[in-house]
Parts: structure tokens; C-alpha cells; sequence
């Protein structure tokens, strides 16, 4: 068995096992947290694959930014899980032919006659300095320009929309707009009065009793 | 070198490679070691203080102070690791490893010199960027197993600080990238080789280098950023409930990102390895010569540099507000980087590239 092959068995184990405990695990953190462990798992097997650029930004959306987001989520949620398990044996007599039907599905799919293993030659041996994060590059900006970026324009709607539905402003906010901080001036704040120190003609009042200082009062903020 | 290849046969790869790690991550963490001793005085002479003076290395005398990173070690090692009720025992546990493992798997691909790098890969500012996102599971995954509000807290404000600073700087980089037209490290370097200080990405993307340098700074949850620690309003943060060598690690870990961060700006902004200014004469001398080309050791001095900058910053500023880190990061930096990668489209276009200053730079 060469050093490749030995990679190959270990990264596929851990992914195999990871994602069995992805719907096995009680605890949803663990949940998530195994599902990183596959991400990262089917990064090491593609990188096997020499699809440097594909494994690397699987771990940089998946693992860096959509996992955290979802452990952001499931930590905050204050989850029950004694009553998410309550339906458990209703679901089962629908949810048992469905999971029979998709492992059917991907069964025939994987070892199909069209689509088979053994259909798919092992990628070819590339030439010294082939860059596959280049040759997607040029796929991706010549080709396939236009699906590109209307999946770009799609995905800045979807934005937009998710940012319009829950943006609302209420009126007894204490929120604070950073540009009139930035842009008030001593003239808009201060006020400076013209006082005599004193009046002509008027005797000053008698010096009050000597009292022990008090503090003068904080002024509200 | 002959000798021992001939000695352990099929294992001499797998041994040469491990000598080379250990050349990598043995000095990094001297350097932590040094670099909390460096922040101290630092920041005790910006506040008119001394800093650690005392505890010296073997009764020597001119060792005042030096030896002060050691004794903190040596009394962080020596306590008790405390887990607390109610928590996750292994992912408490595990969490100071998962944030130790990014700062130190990044240095893998960072070119010291121009061959002097573990692993010369095709994408290695795209792995460095994977790896220093999935920092942010170590504190996510240990304020959680804490099992405490504090720790929790800060693991939440942590998550939200750095996925939002992530933006920012992966657009400072998608701008040294059209620059240099590769992915590949060293090549970002040889890129910048030219007129010596003038040919570096400084100048032509300083907004960029700004914003990676600041984005950076938050992405280690350094002060003027450091709400996830917040001492005044939640205790540590995070590691509230870490003790003795936990702690330790949690403390590396954090000193050596910003070792990560200053190394990955010094290559892609200030030039690597190269010298500030070229003279042919000076570098013919025989051996002073070498201090004058390029080598590694310009790459420490800009590193240390930039880990001055951290410094600097902490003993200045006051804490970021909440909402404020939020609002400069969405929406200061994220549209000042787009606008400057388009900018920097424009310039690299035929016409305009031709023109000076373009033509020096690109």
C-alpha cells in the first residue's frame, strides 16, 4: 500500500465516521463541530485529487465562515433536546422509506453501469507547473463568464432581500449615526454668553459659614 | 548531510522534513517568549515606566528583566489546570489546541528567503488565508465548553468580529494578488524586486496594506480591538476559565498570530526579503555585502517592525466600542478595499500601465 493509499483509507474513515455522528450525535454543537471534521476530511481527499484550489476554499467558506456562523446560531438557541426527539417513532414509518429510497438512489448511481467507479478514469497525470487554480480562472471568467455572474448578481438579491426583510428601525432607538458625531463642531455644541463678573454698584455678599466641601454632584450624561 | 541519507534510507525525507519544522517552530516560539517580554517594555517605557527588571538569568546581572518570559512560563506550567463542573471536558481541552494549530501550520508556505521556504506550494496565500480563518474555532469551541456566561460572551463577540474582518482582508489580498498576478508567496515577493523601497506593493496599495494591518489586528483580538477579552466588562473573555498550561497555549497562540500577521504583511506589502534600498556597490563587499542584498534577515527586521505596530497600538488606544468595530469593518473597510481594487483594475489596464508612476510598479 503506498503512503497515498494509506491517506486516502484515513481521511476516508474519518469522513465516514464523521458524518455518521453529524446525525447521530445528541448535542447539536457536536453536531456541527463533526460536520467541520468531515469538511476538512474531504479537503484532505481532494487535495489527493490535486484540486488544490477547490479543497482550500472548501475549508475558507465551509470551515471559516459558514460553520462559524452556524455555531454561532446553535449556541445561542436555547434547544431542548428531550422534546426534539419526541416524534421520533411517528416520523420513523415515513421517514424510513425515504432514507431506504435516497440510499437506493445513490446506491445505483455509485455503482451503476453509466456512472460507475469504474467509468471514471483517475485523473490524468499533469505536466510540472500546472496550475489548477489558474486553469479555473480561465474556465470561470471565459466559459462559463455569464452563469458566473449571474449566480453573483443572484446571490447579491438574495442579500439585499434577507437584509430588507429583517432591517427594520424602531422609533425609541439609542442608535447612533457615526457621520453627525464625526461632523459636529464646536459652533453647533458650545455657547459661549457674554456674563459680567460682576455689577457695578452691588456689595459683594457676606463670605458663607465654613462648611466641609462636598463634592460638586456628576452631571448626567 | 550525504552521510545521513545514506544512514536512515526511505526515512531520510520524512526525518529532513521534521529537522525543517522544528527550524520553523522552535524559533517562533523563543520569539513569543520575547515578544510578551517586548510588549511589556514597550509599553511600560510609552508609559514612563520600566517595565520587568528583575528576574535575571543566572545570577548575571546585565540579564535583568531578560529572563522574565521563562519565569512565566515556568509558573504557568506549574499550576493546576482547572476544569470546571458542568463543562465539556474534551472540547475544553481541545481548544487551546485548535487555536494553536492555524498560527503555527500557516508558517509552512512563508518564504524566509528566496529558497528558504518548507513547502513551495502553488496556492499558498490561499492556504494561509484557510488557516487563519479556522482560528476562530479555538475560541468559539473554548468559550463554549466553559460552560460560563463570561466565557461564552466573549466567544460570540469574537466569532462576529473576526468573520466580518475576514471580508476586508481577503479583499486587501485580492489586490496584492492582481498586483503579482500569483497566488504563490515567493513569487508575490519577486514580483516587488525592482527599485528596492519604490518597487514594494506599498505605495501603489496603502489603503490595502492599512486595511490588512488593522483587519489584522482584530483578527488577533488585539487591543484597540480586543472585545472578546474585554477585562473591564467581561473578565477575559474566552479563557475566563483557563488555567496553568491551557492558558499558556491560549496565550501563544495569540502572540503567535501576530507574528503570522506581521510576517504575512512584511511579504506582501514591504518586500520580503528584499532591501529597502539597492546598492550594487555595497553588495559587492565580500562579507558585509550580504548584510546589504537581499536575505532573511530583512524579512526580521520588517517583521519585528510591524510587531512594534502591535505594540504601538495597544499602548495608544482606547477599546473599540461594539458597534463601532462593526461599522468600520462593514462599512469603512469593506467598501474602501473595493474601490481600491478598482482602482488598482484600472491601472493595471494597457494604456494607463504605461504611464508613470504605473510603469514602475506594475
Amino acid at each position: 500500500m503506498s503512503f497515498q493509499e494509506i491517506v486516502f483509507f484515513v481521511l476516508g474513515a474519518v469522513l465516514v465516521l464523521s458524518a455518521l455522528r453529524v446525525i447521530t450525535a445528541r448535542n447539536p454543537v457536536h453536531a456541527a463541530l463533526f460536520l467541520v471534521l468531515s469538511f476538512v476530511a474531504a479537503a484532505g481527499l481532494w487535495l489527493l485529487l490535486h484540486a488544490e484550489f477547490l479543497a482550500i476554499t472548501l475549508i475558507l467558506v465551509y470551515v471559516g465562515a459558514v460553520m462559524v456562523l452556524f455555531l454561532f446560531v446553535i449556541m445561542m438557541l436555547d434547544i431542548n433536546i428531550d422534546r426534539l426527539r419526541e416524534g421520533f417513532w411517528n416520523i420513523l414509518p415515513i421517514a424510513l422509506p425515504v432514507a431506504v429510497l435516497l440510499l437506493a438512489i445513490m446506491g445505483a448511481t455509485l455503482m451503476g453501469p453509466y456512472f460507475g467507479l469504474s467509468m471514471r478514469p483517475p485523473p490524468p497525470e499533469v505536466a510540472e507547473g500546472y496550475s489548477n487554480t489558474r486553469a479555473i480562472g480561465m474556465v470561470l471568467y471565459t466559459e462559463y463568464l455569464y452563469p458566473f455572474e449571474l449566480a453573483a448578481v443572484i446571490l447579491l438579491v438574495a442579500i439585499v432581500a434577507a437584509i430588507a426583510l429583517t432591517l427594520r428601525t424602531r422609533k425609541n432607538t439609542r442608535n447612533i449615526d457615526a457621520s453627525v458625531q464625526v461632523a459636529a463642531t464646536r459652533e453647533g455644541r458650545v455657547r459661549l454668553v457674554s456674563m459680567p463678573s460682576e455689577k457695578k454698584g452691588v456689595s459683594a455678599p457676606p463670605p458663607e459659614p465654613e462648611l466641609p466641601q462636598q463634592p460638586p454632584p456628576q452631571q448626567p450624561k | 548531510m550525504e552521510f545521513f541519507e545514506n544512514l536512515l534510507g526511505p526515512a531520510w525525507p520524512v526525518v529532513w522534513t521534521l529537522v525543517k519544522i522544528l527550524a520553523i517552530v522552535l524559533p517562533i516560539t523563543i520569539c513569543v517568549a520575547f515578544l510578551t517580554l517586548a510588549e511589556r517594555k514597550v509599553i511600560g517605557y510609552m508609559q514612563l515606566r520600566i517595565g520587568p527588571n528583575r528576574v535575571m538569568a543566572f545570577g548575571m546581572g546585565w540579564t535583568a528583566g531578560l529572563a522574565q518570559p521563562f519565569a512565566d512560563v515556568f509558573k504557568l506550567i506549574f499550576k493546576e489546570i482547572i476544569v470546571p463542573t458542568g463543562s465539556n471536558r474534551f472540547l475544553f481541552l481541545i481548544a487551546p489546541t485548535l487555536s494553536i494549530m492555524p498560527a503555527l501550520a500557516a508558517w509552512a508556505v512563508l518564504p524566509f528567503g528566496p529558497e528558504m521556504v518548507l513547502a513551495d506550494i502553488d496556492a499558498s496565500l490561499l492556504y494561509v488565508l484557510a488557516l487563519t480563518s479556522m482560528g476562530v474555532y479555538g475560541v468559539i469551541v473554548a468559550g463554549w465548553a466553559s460552560n460560563s456566561k463570561y466565557a461564552f460572551l466573549g466567544a460570540m463577540r469574537s466569532a462576529a468580529q473576526i468573520v466580518s474582518y475576514e471580508i476586508a482582508m481577503g479583499f486587501a489580498l485580492v489586490g496584492v494578488l492582481m498586483v503579482s498576478g500569483s497566488l504563490n508567496l515567493g513569487e508575490i515577493v519577486r514580483a516587488q524586486t525592482g527599485g528596492g523601497f519604490w518597487s514594494w506593493n506599498l505605495l501603489p496599495l496603502f489603503p490595502l496594506f492599512l486595511v490588512y494591518f488593522i483587519a489584522g489586528v482584530a483578527e488577533t483580538n488585539r487591543a484597540p480591538f480586543d472585545v472578546a477579552e474585554g477585562e473591564s466588562e467581561i473578565v477575559a473573555g474566552f479563557h475566563v476559565e483557563y488555567s496553568g498550561t491551557a492558558f499558556a497555549v491560549f496565550f501563544l497562540a495569540e502572540y503567535a498570530n501576530m507574528i503570522l500577521i506581521s510576517a504575512l504583511a512584511a511579504l506582501m506589502f514591504l518586500g520580503g526579503w528584499l532591501p529597502p534600498v539597492q546598492v550594487d556597490s555595497l553588495a559587492a563587499i565580500p562579507v558585509v555585502g550580504l548584510l546589504f542584498g537581499p536575505g532573511a534577515h530583512w524579512l526580521f527586521i520588517k517583521i519585528a517592525f510591524m510587531l512594534f505596530c502591535f505594540l504601538w497600538l495597544r499602548a495608544t488606544f482606547p477599546r473599540y466600542r461594539y458597534d463601532q468595530i462593526m461599522r468600520l469593518g462593514w462599512k469603512v473597510f469593506i467598501p474602501l478595499t473595493l474601490v481600491w481594487i478598482m482602482v488598482v483594475g484600472v491601472a493595471l489596464m494597457e494604456p494607463v500601465r504605461s504611464w508613470p508612476p504605473f510603469s514602475w510598479w506594475f
